[in-house]
């Protein structure tokens, strides 16, 4: 056995995988190097590792994927090898083979294996020939309808007619009824041609409630390959998984064994060394069928290490290194306990179809506990940029049973403050507390058929309150902690009682005014006032303040604690394991602001792709003036109001910040008064 | 601080909230709060529902709605003489003006507002002595000020009582000015005439669009005098004073926003307090202030201990007490109120001559040292009989009153319970110019007792009759001596004494630490210096 010694590792990844296998490294004693985007500079999994290189600008077009920039940073620092983490250059046979020329380590499969695994076609072809199931389908050069149609049939309905060429679901069509199949073909092939230029069309087996089901599979050069159990991703939004979990609730140790078999079955055909992930979809029948095989590690690799006390990182360097593998399918076997569930923290909007969201994290603070593990690429004060991937985090909890591994998520969910950008956490508690994901009966349109309608759902009015009172607390005792003229003054004394302080708040579409009397000893009474409805009293005992964290008891002596993060006159709350944004309203409104009430803003950073409009136009509310990109999705930027166009602001392909005013509105009545001035 | 530093003892309290005479007087003095809470509902009602709903109907903001807006949040605000005219014929409680002590943009100011609801906020003579307090106020203590002008100017018809005093505003304004405190003029409506001169002696003059108008004689006087047609804005508009004659120095857009732009000024004054104590935590006393209810004597005849009221009122209840064995009935010592250091001076008794001696001597250490005095107020008067004034009791009196006088650091007077006679003068009554003086609801204020001074007269309209050998007309002597003494109590009444400023305010006692924090935080804008040089003492 050659053993090619591995003292110092390349990363050629960023964010939470980047400093993932820095520690993994850092504990085997071996020295790291991270590579990083102008974006990156500041990032924590730069500082964890030992060496770093800058390796250009933020697109990753230009940093990330440049395979002779991170080959030549990796020679000059003098490592013997790279780990491509997943993502960016990860899957790319040709990349493994520069690192290889280079007369460096690729820790992943050969080049080969990659390159046989990166075509479906070729990918399906080689589990048909190794006996794994495939899913039933036609993708023949005739693509005369009526064989299309014929090819359906045959398959069995429901079927999936789809472009050849497409993705996005665009050209895509389920027919259950034999009346539709003529429709949907003529249909799909319109659309496959129009958005494509091509339409040839495919037909598949069409599952019906779905299970992703994966197997973990790992392999040395010296001929063994042992499969590390399933993970289930059934949850998942925009076709990406949110919520993984290992073992799944769906398999039992037969089908186990089956789907672990036909997965060593096919890495044994491609001579798989190193870490993978053959991906099946399960039918309500227990039936399986082979996807796609994901050559390299996989994001929610850690429940399977949660399960197996194993370091799949480790592991990959072992075998990269040329060890043989330390354990066989008998010893997984016996070391898998426990239950283990991954959530992912994406920086995204819910209540708009997961939109990603950019900005600073104003706070990232989450629980500590010998079950938990956080594997986070942000920490308080990083910024989310436009450039790569939204996921912030993911947050691991392993229990004795699922149930246990569930509450745990929830536990450790709702005592994470993650604030200044809008995340998917509230929506992941809610997810966790649903019956149906308790029951473990998943598939992967799970989010559409029970969650559909709790996107976007206001808070409640209870929650919202006491986020008022804490935020207003909180903000109370900064303002005495930085006061000069008599600090220990009760906030607000006055000798002719009139008037108690007041601050006023917006939450969505709701008004909130909270007037406070600071009594002493930590004593408030505080009026609320919603919307036009009558002012409540509570007296507040017991307030403590302690940085963000304040603690208070109610009239009903309901002690209970909230964490504020104020970011200028937003104040972002997490109260009762739940998150609430609560825009103060100025005291002194900006007049600056007031004009702007007639600027279309971008509503994140991005590049404006096109100007629908030009100054004259008139525009009605909500017309689209301009087109943005941002974070790989289009925006059309609508007219405030109707009106005039006054102004234009930005040029087409103009990169633009976070509130940039792209184009001007006025209204009508408004010009024509400047006109006649 | 410095930990070395040995701290004061902590004072012990000895009171019993279930003592007949504690009950009593809580019960007396809640009753009297309640008429203090009545009085100055009174006052902020300004001119009445009906000038209010008129003045809130035409935009506008009230003018104590004009004050919180330029407070910073959770500053307090000190209002002085807030029952100013209470019950006083031809004038309104708060004579108009609503005027006092806040913090904007950190800095520490004078804020007065026009009552614009009340005869179109006309100065009344009583508001033109209230102008003149808090003129005062912050000359004394060098503070910025803030005048928020809407004011029909004089109140015509009374114009003989204000024309002459009231020209003084404006020569208090430019010696201001002159002493580097700068003063601010936000005008939200018409400034006419004599009131055209407070935008034009201040320093900084913001006015409101379409509604500050501001100019010598309005287009009806103009039209009369010079038969000259114009209207309220060409002559006087504040967009002409921004624009063209540059009376205003900045235009508001509204009232929030004329309010803002005076916060905006004095945030860039970048205001610095002349003074500054040493730095030093901040504890609040052992004892709950709201027992001072049950201590203060609601009968000013039932003496009570003042240490109990020093035990709610200082820091930590630490109290460290100057000749303890001498001079019982006047408490001497120092203490911390709001981390500023005072010297307390007060009352356990009348004066005496040992007690006045000792307070002469205290307040020379307090100036030797700058640290300012609080004068805790209860006194019937000096001792009075044949041994004191062969002790030359009129010589300590006169020792304790020159010290007074010519003590130089900043004092503050608390009225309460009684003040009589020269122990009024001895203990820092309103003639002897202590920075803030304010009293509790059950205080007596006169030369003496209404009884007492009732029986003096009796007794000398005897003695003349004697003299001119005369009957006496028993029936009328008494009629006579309790119609004195009816009008002598009346007079007597905190509520009849704050309505003629003959102090700062009347005020719950149990804000009486927070009252006199705020004072002492006040008077260090100015340096806090004290003197070794008096008048003539004899010994």
């Amino acid at each position: 056995m050659t053993i090619r010694p591995i003292r110092k590792l390349l990363i050629a990844n960023r964010g939470e995988i980047a400093a993932r296998i820095a520690r993994t490294c850092r504990r085997l004693g071996v020295e790291t190097v991270a590579v990083f985007s102008d974006a990156d500079a500041d990032a924590p999994f730069v500082r964890l590792a030992d060496e770093a290189v800058r390796i250009g600008p933020a697109p990753s077009a230009e940093s990330y994927l440049k395979m002779d920039r991170i080959v030549a940073a990796a020679k000059r620092c003098g490592a013997d090898a790279i780990h491509p983490g997943f993502g960016f250059l990860a899957e790319n046979a040709g990349f493994a083979r520069a690192v290889k020329e280079a007369g460096l380590v690729f820790v992943g499969p050969s080049p080969e294996a990659i390159e046989s695994m990166g075509s479906k076609q070729r990918a399906k072809q080689i589990a048909k020939d190794a006996d794994v199931p495939t899913i039933p389908g036609y993708d023949g050069e005739d693509q005369d309808p009526e064989v299309l149609r014929e090819k359906a049939l045959e398959i069995g309905l429901p079927v999936l007619v789809k472009a050849s060429a497409g993705g996005g679901g665009k050209g895509m069509r389920v027919v259950r009824d034999d009346g539709e199949l003529d429709a949907a073909i003529e249909s799909a092939k319109r659309e496959a041609k129009s958005s494509f230029g091509d339409d040839t069309l495919l037909v598949e087996k069409y599952v019906e409630r779905p299970r992703h089901v994966e197997i973990q599979i790992l392999g040395d050069e010296h001929g063994n390959l042992v499969h590390l159990w399933e993970r289930e991703c059934s949850i998942q939004r925009r076709h990406q998984k949110i919520v993984e979990e290992a073992p799944s609730p769906a398999l039992d140790r037969e089908l186990r064994q089956a789907m672990g078999k036909a997965a060593v079955k096919l890495g044994r055909a491609i001579g798989y060394a190193n870490a993978g992930t053959v991906e099946m979809i399960l039918d309500p029948d227990g039936r399986f069928y082979f996807l796609e095989v994901n050559t390299r590690l996989q994001v929610e690799h850690p429940v399977t290490e949660a399960i197996t006390d194993v370091d799949l990182v480790e592991l990959q360097l072992r075998v990269a290194r040329g060890e043989e593998l330390p354990l066989d399918q008998e010893m997984v076997d016996t070391i898998v306990s426990g239950w283990a569930m991954e959530v992912r923290i994406y920086a995204e909007d819910p209540g708009q179809d997961f939109l990603p969201q950019s900005g600073p994290v104003l706070d990232w603070h989450l629980p500590e506990a010998d079950w938990l593990r956080v594997d986070a690429g942000v920490e308080t004060g990083s910024e989310v940029s436009i450039h790569y991937d939204p996921m912030l985090a993911k947050v691991i909890t392993w229990g004795a049973t699922r149930i246990d591994a569930i509450e745990r998520m929830r536990w450790a969910l709702r005592r994470s403050s993650i604030q200044g950008l809008r995340t998917n956490r509230d929506f992941l508690i809610t997810l966790l507390e649903h019956e149906a994901f308790v029951a473990g009966d998943l598939h992967t349109h799970f989010i559409d058929e029970h969650l559909a309608d709790v996107l976007g759902q206001a808070p409640d009015p209870g929650l919202v309150r006491d986020a008022a009172w804490a935020a207003t607390l909180v903000a109370q005792a900064g303002r005495q902690a930085s006061r000069r003229v008599l600090p220990a003054m009760r906030s607000g004394f006055r000798n002719n009682r009139y008037v108690d302080q007041e601050v006023r708040y917006a939450v969505g579409e709701r008004a909130l005014a909270v007037r406070y009397a600071d009594l002493g000893g930590g004593a408030f009474r505080v009026t609320t006032v919603e919307g036009d409805g009558d002012p409540m009293v509570t007296h507040l005992r017991g307030v403590r303040v302690d940085g963000p964290e304040v603690v208070f008891e109610d009239d009903g002596g309901h002690r209970r604690g909230a964490r504020v993060i104020a970011a200028g006159l937003r104040h972002h709350v997490r109260v009762d394991g739940r998150t609430v944004v609560l825009e103060e309203q100025p005291r002194f409104p900006d007049r600056s602001a007031e004009s702007a009430a007639d600027g279309a803003f971008a509503p994140m950073p991005g590049s404006v792709v096109k100007l629908v409009v030009s100054e004259g136009d008139r525009v009605t509310t909500g017309q689209t003036l301009a087109v943005m990109e941002a974070m790989k999705m289009e925006h059309s930027i609508g007219a405030p109001h109707d009106g005039v166009v006054t102004e234009i602001q930005v040029k087409e392909g103009q990169q633009v910040s976070e509130g940039a005013v792209l184009v001007v509105v006025k209204h009508e009545d408004d010009v024509e008064a400047a006109e006649d001035a | 601080m410095d930990a070395s530093r040995q701290r004061y003892p902590v004072l012990r309290s000895k009171v019993d909230p279930d003592d007949a005479q504690y009950r009593e007087n809580r019960e007396q003095n809640l009753a009297s709060l309640e008429k203090l809470e009545a009085a100055l509902a009174k006052a902020r009602e300004g001119g009445g529902e009906k000038y209010v709903d008129r003045h809130l109907d035409a935009g506008k903001l009230l003018p104590r709605q004009r004050v919180e807006m330029l407070l910073d949040r959770d500053s307090h605000f000190l209002e002085v003489a807030p029952l100013a005219g209470y019950q006083v014929r031809g004038h309104a409680a708060g004579a108009s003006l609503v005027g006092g002590v806040g913090v904007v943009s950190g800095v520490e100011c004078v804020i007065s507002a026009s009552e614009a609801t009340v005869k179109g906020g006309a100065i009344s003579e009583l508001g033109v002595s209230k102008t003149h307090r808090l003129a005062e106020i912050a000359e004394k203590n060098e503070l910025p000020s803030i005048s928020l002008i809407e004011s029909a100017g004089a109140d015509l018809p009374n114009q003989s009582k204000i024309f002459v005093p009231g020209g003084r505003g404006f020569h208090d304004l430019t010696r201001r000015s002159e002493a580097r405190t700068p003063t601010v003029c936000l005008v939200f409506g018409s400034s006419t005439a004599g009131g055209a001169y407070v935008p034009g002696m201040s320093d900084y003059v913001v006015m409101v669009k379409e509604q500050a108008q501001v100019y010598l004689g309005g287009p009806p006087l103009v039209k009369m005098a010079i038969g000259e047609e114009t209207t309220h804005e060409e002559l006087g508009g504040a967009e002409m004073h921004s624009r063209v004659s540059g009376v205003s120095d900045y235009l508001a857009e509204d009232e929030v926003d004329a309010i803002r732009l005076g916060r905006e000024i004095m945030a860039h004054l970048d205001w610095q307090k002349a003074s500054a104590p040493t730095p030093r935590p901040v504890d609040p006393p052992l004892y709950d202030p709201d027992e001072l209810l049950g201590i203060a004597s609601a009968d000013i005849k039932v003496p009570f201990d003042a240490r109990e009221v020093i035990a709610r009122l200082v820091d930590g209840s630490r109290f460290s007490e100057f000749k303890p064995l001498y001079g019982s009935s006047l408490v001497c010592g120092w203490a911390h109120v709001h981390g500023f250091p005072v010297g307390i001076l007060a009352n356990n008794g009348i004066l005496f001559t040992d007690s006045s001696n000792k307070g002469a001597q205290f307040i020379q250490l307090c100036n030797q040292s700058d640290i300012p005095l609080l004068f805790l107020q209860n006194i019937t008067g000096f001792m009075v009989g044949t041994k004191v004034e062969q002790e030359g009791i009129i010589k300590a009196g006169a020792k304790l009153i020159n010290a007074v006088s010519n003590s130089t650091v900043p004092a503050i007077t608390i009225m309460m319970g009684a003040s009589y006679g020269a122990g009024n003068y001895g203990m820092c009554g309103r003639a002897y110019d202590p920075r803030f003086l304010f009293t509790w609801p059950n205080h007596r204020i006169a030369v003496m007792g209404g009884k007492q001074l009732a029986g003096v007269l009796d007794i000398i309209k005897r003695q003349a009759a004697a003299k001119k050998g005369l009957e006496v007309d028993e029936q009328q002597l008494d009629v006579a001596k309790q119609m004195i003494e009816g009008q002598i109590e009346n007079e007597s009444d905190a509520f009849y004494a704050t309505a003629r400023l003959w102090d700062d305010g009347v005020i719950d006692p149990r804000d009486t630490r927070d009252v006199v924090g705020i004072c002492l935080s006040t008077t260090y804008n100015a340096p806090v210096r004290g003197t070794t040089s008096w008048g003539v003492f004899r010994h």
